[in-house]
């Protein structure tokens, strides 16, 4: 074992415009979009036939048929067939999680570099077939006889052709992402006209980085597809005003299709290596990847909101570090929700919530709004759901390295099931 | 984008009918590939008077396996190279065409007439600086007379840039030089390294190709990374899908990047410090087109063009001038001007003016670039067969693409394989030239 672990820094990254559901990817699949990804990364650094120490991605709405999908990704690509390749899936903490784990393999000297990454299409989602369906037909399938053969299909019934289309619902409540934000938003008060503000910040935020050029060197186009088209650079208070509430009931529903993320279809890579061997390759070192934490809370029988994970997961963190949330000089906090970003801020500066449910004698406290997701985030580009985590860290990353030296960042995302992941980086 | 025509004239029937009708046959011309020889025959090494560059020329020659004893009478000759060094006035001119009549009625396929002479500049008489000059109609006719791929260039060799004369003598007798016709280039002094890989001669360079996404650009970036190059491919942020395909094709890099930004110049040049430790070869290939007649010309198209096609490469060139150490010694810098920079053309005033911009520009820098060991050029294309061309009408892109000598049009390759050779080491006496890669046009000629 090495005697001293060493922090993975990020290189940089790459991903493809995300674009709304049905759209300018309808016709593209995550394998697709997963390697033109990776293929923009190995343009950017020049890694054409080169073995990378591992590339770990996933998928959270995924093909049975893709079951490798990372791997077959890897090898429709311009990096080395040598390449080790596997899948992760954690919701939407998948982007994350996958360069925690790269970074961890590069921490401890397994590997030099490594590849994290996320796809997701809602466009062309895997449907199943009826339960009852596939039931008949493996039994069809293990028929041995004419008759056994015609006794199964003979099981047939037309509501069984119905197919199954996966839904964003909780299994274990019934419960959709959306219903289960709007629970959260209601018992932390969250008004309507704050979430649309920060959904009008994300695209103002995010249309200003790319006419500056921000995103030159972290998205390659697809498709034709040079932007996320989610973004609405004019979009404005008295626009997100006239929508109607989606999610919630009555008169204190205030989620509205402006300031909550729609289905999206997209993909992200991140560069992680040593530093040794970005020297080695004459490649920057933007970031470094200094530690990170996943929670989870029980959102079905707990009375913890579905989204409130990373409100657990950062404390640990920060203890572990010896830092407050006050040491931070950007946050990139995933929009899931503007109401998720808005009850997730609530929380930490609330005395009860974080005695009670976090154990702190203190509150976390509050942050400085004008730090948080400077370039944008999940509102204004939409959320692929695996490929969030991706885009994140590189923005971040570059953020951190365009301020200089010794910046700091935390990143927030919550994600299905009640988990959250999020992290420390530093340049 | 074949050349429909160019291959139906060449088949069996299309031979006879051709031939019958009196229409044009362009030949299919030879165009390099790499361990091709630089000859397919034997050539033939003459002089008018007393030549000095006989001995450079067969030595060049000898290396690279050229027969040349002028073969046969019943041999094609590949080449005839002309020293007219020696001229000392009008009256030699006899001695040339005594030479070179009996030789291009031997000339096969894809041959090349070359003649080496002095500046008429330098000329110590005005009798020899006539001689010298009259050279230039000579050579330009000949071309205008040659059939079947072959062409006819001029090159002057001041006395002093002997050393020189080896790069631009194979390319314009190789196949790289397939679409380059009736040009003249003047030669300057300059240290010329040694011992270049004739396969392989950009080995070891780092080269930025902007414009690298696709056409010309992309050809470009592929015969540079053939000819042993690293290629860091530009382009806009929207062309970064094709830009990424092609900078993978020739294991390159892609930089996404407006060259109209303000800050363009210097973020290329901090990103060829930290990622390549500076750059050797820089090729300006960038270039929009907003064509108008100038009376409906609106400054948005006038000021667009300008933008991209002059002030960006006069930025960016500075900026990387000024980057302490980026522009490594012996850089070389490549710009793609255009016939129409030459000749001008209806409804390009914009355009025109700004390609005519950069042969000023070139001209302008060649004496600070020669003082660093480094050189400035432009190379002017004609009709070079893209996708862009493809989307003309019928009749306009015949024509377009038969008004030359060589009556076809060229391809991308033609024009990245003479960008290819200016960048080589060897190349160091080409300086301050705009080299035309357009088989003779007759426009601007
Ligand atoms: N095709 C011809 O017949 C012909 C003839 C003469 C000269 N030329 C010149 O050759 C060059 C290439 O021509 P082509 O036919 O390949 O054109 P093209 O349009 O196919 O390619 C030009 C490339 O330059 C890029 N570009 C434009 N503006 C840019 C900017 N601001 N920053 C970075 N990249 C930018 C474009 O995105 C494009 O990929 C041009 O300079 C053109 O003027 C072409």
């Amino acid at each position: 074992m090495p005697a001293q672990f060493r922090k993975a820094a990020i290189v940089g990254g790459n991903r493809i415009p995300f674009a709304r559901a049905n759209g300018a990817y309808a016709r593209a699949g995550n394998q697709d979009m997963l390697t033109a990804t990776l293929d923009g990364l190995v343009a950017r650094f020049g890694l054409q036939g080169q073995t990378v120490g591992e590339v770990a991605a996933g998928a959270v709405l995924k093909h049975s048929r893709d079951f490798n999908l990372t791997r077959e990704s890897v090898l429709g690509s311009r990096l080395s067939a040598a390449t080790p390749s596997y899948d992760v899936q954690q919701a939407c903490g998948t982007g994350l999680e996958t360069a925690v784990l790269v970074a961890n393999k590069i921490a401890l000297g397994q590997i030099e570099c490594g590849i994290a990454g996320g796809v997701d299409t809602a466009s062309d989602a895997p449907i199943a077939v009826n339960e009852d369906l596939r039931r008949m037909l493996i039994s069809l399938g293990s028929a041995k006889t004419v008759q056994q053969r015609l006794k199964a299909l003979s099981g047939i019934r037309p509501g069984q052709l119905l197919p199954e289309v996966p839904r964003n619902v909780e299994p274990r409540t019934g419960l959709s992402m959306g219903e289960h934000a709007a629970i959260t938003a209601r018992e932390w008060e969250i008004g309507r006209e704050e979430q649309d503000q920060l959904a009008l910040r994300s695209h103002q935020n995010l249309a200003a980085a790319y006419d500056r050029g921000f995103f030159d060197d972290l998205v390659t186009p697809f498709l034709g597809l040079t932007r996320d088209d989610n973004l609405r650079p004019d979009t404005s208070l008295e626009k997100l005003a006239t929508l109607r509430p989606v999610f919630g009931a009555g008169e204190s529903a205030t989620m509205t299709a402006g300031n909550s993320t729609p289905l999206t279809d997209g993909a992200s890579a991140v560069l992680l290596a040593s530093d040794e061997w970005a020297a080695a390759h004459d490649l920057p070192v933007l970031a470094h990847l200094v530690d990170a934490q996943t929670a989870a809370v029980d959102h079905v029988h707990g009375g913890e909101g579905l989204l409130m994970a990373p409100v657990h997961a950062v404390p640990v963190l920060l203890a572990r570090n010896g830092l407050t949330l006050q040491d931070f000089d950007f946050y990139e906090v995933h929009e899931a929700f503007a109401s998720t970003v808005l009850a997730t801020l609530r929380a930490w500066e609330n005395p009860g919530y974080c005695k009670e449910r976090l154990g702190l004698d203190t509150p976390l406290g509050p942050i400085d709004r004008s730090r948080l997701n400077v370039h944008g985030s999940s509102l204004a580009t939409g959320h692929p759901f695996a490929a969030t985590g991706g885009r994140i860290v590189a923005t971040l990353a570059k953020t951190l390295s365009e301020a200089g030296p010794g910046k700091r960042g935390l990143i927030s995302v919550c994600a299905a099931g009640g988990q959250g992941v999020v992290a420390v980086l530093e340049s | 984008m074949s050349d429909w025509y160019r291959d139906f004239a060449n088949s069996g029937l299309g031979t006879t009918i051709t031939r019958q009708l009196g229409l044009p046959r362009p030949a299919v011309l030879r165009r390099y590939e790499p361990g091709q020889p630089l000859l397919t025959g034997p050539g033939l090494v003459g002089a008018a008077g007393e030549g000095r560059l006989r001995d450079v020329v067969s030595g060049v020659l000898a290396a690279a396996g050229v027969r040349v004893d002028g073969g046969t009478d019943d041999e094609r000759l590949s080449a005839v190279v002309l020293d007219a060094t020696g001229l000392t006035g009008p009256a030699q001119l006899a001695a040339v065409h005594e030479l070179l009549a009996p030789a291009v009625r031997r000339l096969g396929p894809s041959a090349r007439v070359l003649v080496l002479a002095e500046p008429p500049a330098d000329a110590p008489t005005v009798a020899q600086a006539a001689a010298r000059q009259a050279l230039e109609g000579l050579v330009r006719s000949v071309a205008k007379e040659l059939r079947n791929g072959a062409t006819a260039n001029l090159v002057l060799v001041p006395s002093d840039a002997e050393a020189a004369l080896a790069s631009p003598l194979r390319f314009f007798l190789s196949g790289r030089s397939a679409y380059v016709d009736g040009q003249v280039l003047t030669l300057a002094a300059a240290e010329v390294p040694a011992g270049d890989d004739p396969d392989r001669p950009l080995v070891g360079k780092v080269a930025v190709v902007t414009g690298a996404a696709r056409g010309i650009g992309a050809a470009i970036a592929r015969v540079m990374a053939r000819d042993g190059a690293h290629v860091v491919a530009v382009d806009v942020p929207a062309a970064g899908e094709s830009l990424a395909q092609v900078a993978n094709a020739v294991g390159g890099t892609a930089v996404a990047l407006d060259l109209t930004a303000p800050d363009a110049g210097p973020r290329l040049a901090r990103q060829l410090q930290a990622r390549h430790g500076g750059l050797d070869v820089v090729v300006h290939n960038a270039g929009i087109t907003r064509d108008k007649l100038l009376v409906n010309m609106d400054a948005d198209r006038w000021n667009a063009v300008m933008a991209v096609n002059l002030q960006a490469q006069l930025d960016v060139t500075q900026a990387l001038l000024d980057a302490d150490g980026v522009l490594r010694p012996g850089a070389r810098v490549v710009s793609v001007s255009s016939q129409s920079g030459i000749a001008g053309n209806r409804g390009q005033t914009n355009y025109a003016a700004s390609k005519a911009g950069i042969i000023g520009m070139v001209r302008a820098w060649a004496p600070e670039f020669a003082a660093r060991g480094a050189t400035i050029n432009a190379v002017a294309p004609g009709f070079i067969v893209t996708e862009m061309t493809a989307t003309m009408p019928l009749g306009t892109r015949e024509v377009g693409s038969r008004i030359n000598s060589l009556q076809q049009g060229g391809l991308p390759v033609d024009v990245a394989e003479t960008i290819a050779w200016l960048a080589q080491p060897g190349s160091a006496g080409v300086n301050g030239q705009v080299v035309r890669v357009c088989g003779q046009s007759v426009l601007g000629a």
